[in-house]
């Protein structure tokens, strides 16, 4: 199977890129991982005239904590973040994720900036990102700006990233001191795309929540941000009632279709148990 | 090919220069402007990174000469103007890992790489293995243990091994079976795959100690 005929380029600086998107706006689609978009080519979901191949531009991909941040290159592949000491340490709710994202083969090749620029309800980044508070720095020709995820993400395969704009790296809150998190995955097997998934960012202080995050995952038109629930831990005890609530909240925000995976009532049901889970085992990392 | 999933997480795209329809398993449909159809004539790429049709590809310790097309995958060119036909096709969509090779050492899907992405890469595949009639200790650690039915599977799933065990030569089973879960076995030999894997990493582990 090929894909329908293109254009290809490959720039090694992100000027190159950058220049190259603003020459031709909805044209070009910039190639990261190529797990998605190859695929989606090829079946014909996607048939860019130019395809801008980021590969061989140095310096995209990288972990690395500097003053206020955790900042991670969009094309940090997945297998460099499963085996980040960086993450296993402060970000376990990243260190959680990784390793689930799909399979193998597909983590050495798929970035973590392209999987939020696919925006697929049942990516798992997405979630991750919306648990922590994270943002992304974003490029164009002639402007940068920086967003929070939950303005990248709008619905289904869909961003608020104009064409001539590319992803250059993900900016996450460095965690401070008692601070935890979780992400649970339900998947019909090793490698499938969640059936249900939840990110937990808990941070402690003095013995209250001083922020809570949750993220969730294939469970509506995009990753969702379960924010009746955060606003209600927030300032709260970490009691089993408060969890309680906060996971029916968030299983309140959800909105899942019934599918191959499970019935809507059945994925409700899991996000509940799964945050509630989640904030138990979150809890208990923030506490040390 | 439920793994991926695309037939029923994205229909059919709609007319040219528009939006594509995406919809989410039960049909709640939604635009999706991430992806917009090519619009009539085709774009001119600017020069920047620009690439040349005839390329030198580094493939089993040899330099390939040879006329790639832009949207052609390295496991077309392998196959079909290298004739290293070791290398299978099976979903052709990132999914079943029976067109896996080494990247760099590396083990990649190769009906999801372009080829023009492989150029100056060292890449490996099942044929590069053997060193003349002596078999790579993966390999034979699967003539041990007849570790295939049909062995449609086989290619990928040794390139994956080779790849696994090279970066982690003592994993358990349960970690052997995580590390080559990208690869899917249509007969379902799984636990003969497993020993060959497992019989493979002491193989690798007796000839580098
Ligand atoms: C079998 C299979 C199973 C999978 N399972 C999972 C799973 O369980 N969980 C999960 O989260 N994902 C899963 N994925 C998706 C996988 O993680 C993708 O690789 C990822 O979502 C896209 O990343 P990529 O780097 O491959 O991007 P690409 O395929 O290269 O690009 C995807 C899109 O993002 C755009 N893009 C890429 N980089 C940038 C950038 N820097 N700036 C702007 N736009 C950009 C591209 O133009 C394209 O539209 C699976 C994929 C496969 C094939
Ligand atoms: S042919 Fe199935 S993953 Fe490449
Ligand atoms: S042995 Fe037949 S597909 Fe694996």
């Amino acid at each position: 199977m090929f894909p329908s005929r293109f254009d290809y380029v490959a720039p090694d600086t992100v000027e190159e890129v950058l220049a190259t998107l603003a020459q031709h706006g909805d044209e070009a689609k910039i190639l990261a991982g190529g797990q998605s978009l190859i695929p989606l080519m090829k079946l014909r979901f996607a048939s860019p005239g130019l395809l801008v191949d980021v590969n061989r531009v140095p310096g995209l991909g990288f972990v690395e904590e500097t003053g206020e941040h955790l900042r991670v290159g969009t094309l940090t592949r997945n297998t460099e973040l499963e085996r980040s000491a960086l993450l296993k340490s402060g970000y376990p709710v990243m260190a959680d994720a990784a390793p689930m994202i799909s399979d193998p083969l597909v983590r050495n090749r798929g970035t973590i900036g392209g999987s939020l620029a696919h925006a697929d309800p049942a990516g798992d980044w997405g979630s991750v990102m919306l648990a922590l508070g994270a943002e992304v720095v974003i490029k164009s020709s002639t402007d940068e700006r920086t967003i929070p995820v939950s303005e990248l993400l709008v619905n289904t395969f869909t961003t608020s990233l104009d064409p001539t704009e590319m992803i250059t790296e993900i900016r996450v809150p460095k965690t401070p001191a008692r601070s935890g998190g979780s992400y649970l995955k339900m998947e019909r097997r090793v490698g499938d795309f969640a059936t249900v998934a939840t990110a937990v960012h808990l941070t402690l202080d003095n013995g209250t929540i001083k922020r809570a995050g949750i993220g969730l995952t294939a469970v509506g038109s995009k990753n969702l941000q379960a924010s009746a629930a955060e606003d209600a831990l927030a300032g709260a005890e970490p009691t089993a009632e408060a969890f309680e609530e906060a996971a029916r909240l968030a299983a309140e925000a959800s909105s899942p279709s019934s599918d191959v995976r499970g019935s809507a009532e059945y994925k409700k049901a899991m996000v509940r148990t799964f945050v509630r889970r989640g904030l138990d085992k979150a809890l208990e990392l923030a506490r040390g | 090919m439920e793994k991926l999933d695309l037939r029923s997480r994205v229909e059919r795209s709609v007319s040219r220069r528009t939006f594509i329809k995406g919809v989410v398993a039960t049909g709640a449909t939604v635009s999706a402007g991430a992806y917009v159809l090519r619009s009539s004539g085709a774009s001119t790429a600017s020069a920047q990174g620009a690439v040349e049709r005839l390329v030198t590809l580094r493939v089993n310790g040899q330099d390939r000469r040879v006329d790639v097309m832009k949207q052609e995958t390295l496991a077309m060119t392998l196959r079909y103007k290298l004739g290293l036909t070791g290398t299978k096709i099976g979903c052709d969509r990132a999914d079943c890992g029976a067109c896996t090779v080494l990247v760099d050492g590396v083990p990649k899907y190769s009906c999801s790489l372009l080829t023009h992405q492989v150029r100056g890469a060292e890449v490996t595949t099942i044929e590069g293995l053997a060193n003349g009639d002596e078999l790579h200790p993966v390999q034979q650690a699967v003539v041990d243990e007849a570790g295939f039915q049909c062995a449609f599977c086989a290619p990928g799933f040794i390139m994956a091994m080779v790849g696994t065990i090279q970066e982690s030569p003592s994993l358990t089973r349960d970690e052997m079976a995580h590390a080559l879960s990208g690869n899917l076995c249509r007969c379902a030999d799984y636990p003969k795959i497993l020993n060959s894997a497992m019989r493979a990493a002491e193989y690798m582990r007796s000839t580098t100690a």
